[in-house]
Formats: C-alpha cells, sequence, structure tokens
C-alpha cells in the first residue's frame, strides 16, 4: 500500500514545489504582459460591447450608406428623445455604423480563437494520448494524420467549410480539423518520450493501469506545451476565420466579425479604405498579441521547445 | 541516392492513398445528390437515374472509389457542376497565373529574407536584429489581406505607381505582366519572409560560434566570404526544410492574394467552387495542392545531399 503511494506522492509534491517560481517567471515575461493586456483589453471591449459608445452592429440605414469617418447622424431612441451619435469609422455600403461592427467583432473573433483552440486541443490529447501509448493503433492514427496534414490547412477549411450551410458551427469545425493532427503529433512526441522515464516504469512495475497512468503521470507533462499550442492555435483560428469570412463562405454575412466587415468593404475600397482598414488593424492587433503571448508562454513554459525552434 | 529517391516517392504513395480517400468522401459526404445537381432543375427522375449510372454512382461505394481513383490517376478529373466544363480543361486555364505569383514570390521571399536573416545573425542583438525579429512576429500576425490591400492603397492609389488589380498573360508581353505581378508577390512573400528570416537567423547564430568560423577567420578569410561560405552553406539544410513547409502557407495565401488582386488563378477558382458547392472542381483542387506540396518537400528532402554533403542516401 505504502509503495504504491509513493509514485503519486512524488509526483504531486514535485511540481506543486515548482510552481510559484515557474508562475512568477511566467508574469515578468515581457511579451507575456504585453500580450497578455492587449488580451485581456480585447476581451473586455467584447464583453462590454454594448456599453462603449456602440449602436446596433446590424442596424442597416439606407440614408446613411458609405459614410466617411466622423460624420454625424441624429438618432431617434424609441421613446422620442433625440440624440447626436457620431459614426467615428463611418458606415459600409448598407448603412451600418462600421465602429459598432468591428467592436462587436471582437466578441465573434475571440470566441472563435478560444473555442477552436479548446476543442483542437482536447480532441488532439486524446487522440495523441492513445497513438502514443497504444502501439497498434499508432501506425494507423498516424498515416491518417499525415494524409490530413498534406492538404494546406485553409484548403482543408474551405472544404470542409463546402460540406454544409455556413455558419459558426461550420466554421468552428473547419478550422479544428487542420489544427488537430498538429496537436496529436506534439502529444505523441511527448508520451514517446516520457513513456521511457523511470517514473513511468516504476508506475508500471506496481500494477497502475493504463488509463490510470496515462492521466496521473503522462498528462501532467503535455500540459505546458498543450497551454503555448493551444495560444498559436487560437491566434492561428482568429486569421482564418478571417479569411474565411472575407472570401464570403465564412460566418453568415450579416453577422458582424472582422472578416465580414472587410469582405464587405471590397467592392468599394479604392473610395472607403475605411472599411478594410479599421477591422483589419483590429484583427492583426489581436493576432499579434495572443502570438507575443504564446512566444512569452514557450519561452517561459517550455524552454525546450524554445531552444528547438 | 537514387534508390532513397525511388523510396521516398514511395513513401508519398499511403499519404496520397489518404488524401485521396479524404478528397473522395468528401463528395459523398455532401448533403445534395449530385447527380442531381449535374442533371439541372428540369430533368426528370429518369434523366437523374440516367445520369447517376453514367456517373457510376448506382455501384458500392468501394468500387465507386476504385473507379473515381482510376479516372484521377488518367487525368479525367470529372465534369464541373457550375462551369459544365471538364475539371482538368479549367485548372490548366487558371495555372498560369498561381505559378507565375507563387514562383515569383518564392523567389522573392528567399531573396530578401536569406540576407536579412545572415545580417540579423551576424548583428546579433543589434538594432538591425531587432528589426529584423520585430519584422518577423509582425509578418506572421498581419493577415494577408491587410498587407495587400495597404500595399494597393499605397502603392498603387495615393503614388499610383502600379496597376491596382488584375492579372495579364505572359504571352500578352512581359512588362505588363512583371507589373501587375508585383504586389501580389510583396503582399503574399511577407509571411513567408518572416518564415525564412527567423530561421536563416537561428541557425546561422547558431554555427556562428563553430570552430571553423574562427579558422575561416584566422586565416584571414573575408567577412561576407565567412558569412557566405562557411556560415550560411552550414545553416542550409534548416533553412530549405523551413521553404519547404512553408509552401503550405503559401499556397493558403495564394487563395487570399487572387481574390484580393482579382488574379484569375486557381485560388480564385477554389473559392468560386466553394461558392458554387462544385465538388468535383474542389476536389481536384485539393488533390493538385496537397500533391504540390508533398512533391516539393520530397524534393527538399532529396537536396539534403546538396547542401549537406555528409548526409548520404
Amino acid at each position: 500500500m505504502s509503495i504504491e503511494a509513493l509514485p503519486a506522492d512524488l509526483a504531486e509534491t514535485a511540481p506543486a514545489a515548482r510552481k510559484p517560481s515557474t508562475w512568477g517567471i511566467v508574469v515578468r515575461n515581457p511579451s507575456v504582459i504585453i500580450g497578455a493586456s492587449i488580451v485581456i483589453f480585447l476581451a473586455l471591449i467584447g464583453l462590454f460591447a454594448p456599453l462603449l459608445g456602440t449602436i446596433d452592429p446590424s442596424e442597416i440605414n439606407p440614408v446613411f450608406r458609405n459614410k466617411k469617418p466622423g460624420v454625424e447622424r441624429t438618432i431617434r431612441a424609441d421613446d422620442g428623445t433625440e440624440r447626436q451619435f457620431v459614426h467615428r469609422f463611418g458606415t459600409d455600403t448598407l448603412g451600418r455604423d462600421v465602429y459598432s461592427r468591428v467592436v462587436y467583432g471582437a466578441r465573434v473573433s475571440l470566441i472563435i480563437g478560444i473555442t477552436v483552440a479548446i476543442i483542437s486541443v482536447s480532441f488532439g490529447l486524446v487522440i495523441g494520448l492513445v497513438s502514443g501509448y497504444i502501439r497498434w493503433l499508432d501506425g494507423i492514427i498516424m498515416r491518417f494524420m499525415d494524409g490530413l496534414m498534406s492538404i494546406p490547412a485553409i484548403l482543408l477549411a474551405m472544404g470542409v467549410v463546402s460540406l454544409s450551410r455556413a455558419g459558426l458551427v461550420a466554421v468552428v469545425v473547419a478550422i479544428v480539423i487542420p489544427d488537430i493532427p498538429r496537436v496529436v503529433r506534439l502529444v505523441r512526441a511527448i508520451v514517446l518520450s516520457i513513456r521511457e522515464e523511470p517514473y513511468v516504469e516504476a508506475a508500471i512495475t506496481v500494477g497502475t493501469p493504463t488509463p490510470t497512468l496515462l492521466v496521473r503521470h503522462v498528462l501532467p507533462n503535455t500540459i505546458a506545451p498543450l497551454i503555448v499550442q493551444g495560444t498559436f492555435i487560437c491566434a492561428s483560428a482568429i486569421l482564418i476565420e478571417a479569411i474565411l469570412s472575407f472570401l464570403g463562405i465564412g460566418i453568415p454575412p450579416e453577422t458582424p466579425t472582422w472578416g465580414n466587415i472587410m469582405a464587405e468593404g471590397r467592392s468599394l475600397f479604392r473610395i472607403y479604405p475605411h472599411n478594410i482598414f479599421y477591422p483589419g488593424f483590429c484583427l492583426a492587433f489581436a493576432v499579434l498579441a495572443i502570438n507575443m503571448l504564446g512566444d512569452g508562454l514557450r519561452d517561459t513554459l517550455d524552454p525546450r521547445f524554445a531552444k528547438r525552434v | 541516392m537514387f534508390a532513397y529517391v525511388l523510396r521516398r516517392l514511395a513513401a508519398t504513395i499511403p499519404v496520397m492513398f489518404i488524401v485521396a480517400v479524404l478528397v473522395f468522401l468528401m463528395l459523398r459526404l455532401t448533403p445534395s445528390d449530385p447527380a442531381a445537381i449535374i442533371a439541372g432543375d428540369n430533368a426528370n427522375s429518369e434523366q437523374v437515374a440516367e445520369i447517376r449510372k453514367r456517373l457510376g454512382l448506382d455501384q458500392p461505394i468501394i468500387t465507386q472509389f476504385v473507379i473515381w481513383s482510376t479516372k484521377t490517376l488518367q487525368g479525367d478529373l470529372g465534369e464541373s457542376f457550375f462551369f459544365k466544363k471538364q475539371v482538368a480543361e479549367l485548372i490548366a486555364d487558371r495555372l498560369e497565373p498561381t505559378l507565375s505569383l507563387a514562383v515569383f514570390t518564392l523567389i522573392l521571399a528567399v531573396a530578401i529574407a536569406i540576407p536579412l536573416g545572415v545580417l540579423a545573425a551576424y548583428r546579433h542583438g543589434s538594432w538591425l536584429d531587432r528589426i529584423v525579429m520585430g519584422f518577423s512576429v509582425l509578418g506572421f500576425s498581419v493577415p494577408v489581406f491587410v498587407v495587400g490591400y495597404l500595399l494597393i492603397y499605397v502603392f498603387a492609389i495615393e503614388l499610383n505607381w502600379l496597376p491596382v488589380q488584375g492579372y495579364q498573360r505572359l504571352e500578352q508581353g512581359i512588362g505588363g505582366w512583371l507589373q501587375r505581378l508585383i504586389l501580389p508577390s510583396l503582399t503574399l512573400s511577407v509571411i513567408y519572409v518572416a518564415l525564412i528570416a527567423r530561421i536563416t537567423r537561428t541557425s546561422v547564430l547558431e554555427v556562428m560560434n563553430e570552430d571553423y568560423i574562427r579558422t575561416a577567420r584566422a586565416k584571414g578569410q573575408t567577412e561576407s566570404k565567412v558569412l557566405r561560405r562557411h556560415a550560411l552553406a552550414n545553416a542550409a539544410v534548416p533553412i530549405v526544410t523551413v521553404i519547404g513547409l512553408g509552401v503550405a502557407l503559401l499556397i493558403g495565401g495564394v487563395v487570399v492574394t487572387e481574390s484580393v488582386f482579382t488574379i484569375p488563378g486557381l485560388g480564385r477558382l477554389t473559392v468560386d467552387a466553394v461558392l458554387a458547392r462544385d465538388y468535383p472542381t474542389i476536389q481536384a483542387v485539393i488533390l493538385l495542392f496537397s500533391l504540390t506540396y508533398v512533391l516539393i518537400n520530397l524534393l527538399v528532402d532529396v537536396t539534403y545531399t546538396f547542401f549537406d554533403p555528409r548526409i548520404r542516401y
């Protein structure tokens, strides 16, 4: 009984003793500080979008079409009171307020980025653990993943999107599928190196069942690299969603996403470049921040990986 | 060497087989009946059945896969639902713009990125190094279409130096062709330059501390020769690998860039095919791009012996 408890105890005390110092290094890294602050800032913008001087982002106003940034308009509320509203970023071809659409767009982009990261990391983790630990399945799974990885990500996403009606779920699935093989490879590589470690052999010797072994001894080793990978997936998911929407095959056009606003602005770009530039800069800013966060996390959480790249 | 190439070529067969299965299953997963789409809205059920029989859609799925893959291998990619033309013909039409754009971008990116990366490594820690590294982080984050529109805005609209959009075939004169390729290639090369410059910097930095660099300097070799002959040559393998892997980014970028610059290439064809749910065309384009990607990376593996004679197969 006491022998069986030993490896588990070690596994619990060792990271606990190191934890505060790792966390300390992470929160002092400049990339992490800058990246995380911007991400939190954007998340707050998305969360409090209705309070940031916005109007309904889908409200169509035929009189106020294609206005340059800064134009003023009187809005009459339901109770008859009037107020002046400034279209800070101008309006699009349907007279919708670009500022409101960009602010609400932060919501959709962040939701998609985080959802895709969580889903692909979870699926990739399970498949990777299975592939790394169950030898006879490994060959089949990895050939399948190789096949998926030979299709360029955007093309694969476009193929998946074409299979169903455009919508949030289809887009998330389409972005998740090309990301899964990358997570699987990472997890599998970790599992293959960890399974040779003495503490795993010790756990096998004392008769730990495979599921327990995976969860208690292998899984904790994958957490840090997966947080890093998840951050990068989040950034690329936001980019791919914007690309799909921009090409007109992503989220339905009435939903305000940065890609959709840009798709809307394409036809009149020469005269009204603001429809492309405001959402475009927000998009670049968001992706840059998340990538910086990822770089910082990689350098601090996963130094082995940082050396390799 | 030859045996190695053959072995590697054989190893791509299972990968391409999986890709083919995935692409084939795509058509099976579609919510609509391909025979009904081809027949059009005015067809009666007999005509639809007739088309189904002609396409072999009434056969068991394994037989269908065998028929489909045999035809694909013979270059018969089927008929497009939307363009009502042979897909092979469609692709042949669209090949030139995409190939021009891709090759031009590749040359441009390598020509910009490698000197930048080497200089950044040579002046490690200097402002130049910081600028290159900052650019490479930025290049990864700014979406292709934002770069594209920014370049159009500055160089085509404000300065009026280059045409805004469009493509001119090579046969109509090299000047117009080149002129219309500059902005799209610059756009597309940004992410690629970021990728290659970063890996060049890292791998050159790694070899700069080697003994043979010191020896080369000690014998009085000029700095530029040290960098080119001794540092870059030894750092080449990872750089070439990343150039090969980056082709996936390039292909994704082609789709977007062609849409921004209204270039009638394969990328634009893919977007139109997805919008029209034109499955034979989507399948063919995915197969073609994946095959290109796999073969380019095979080629990269083979060039290792050229860059590093110690590697023997």
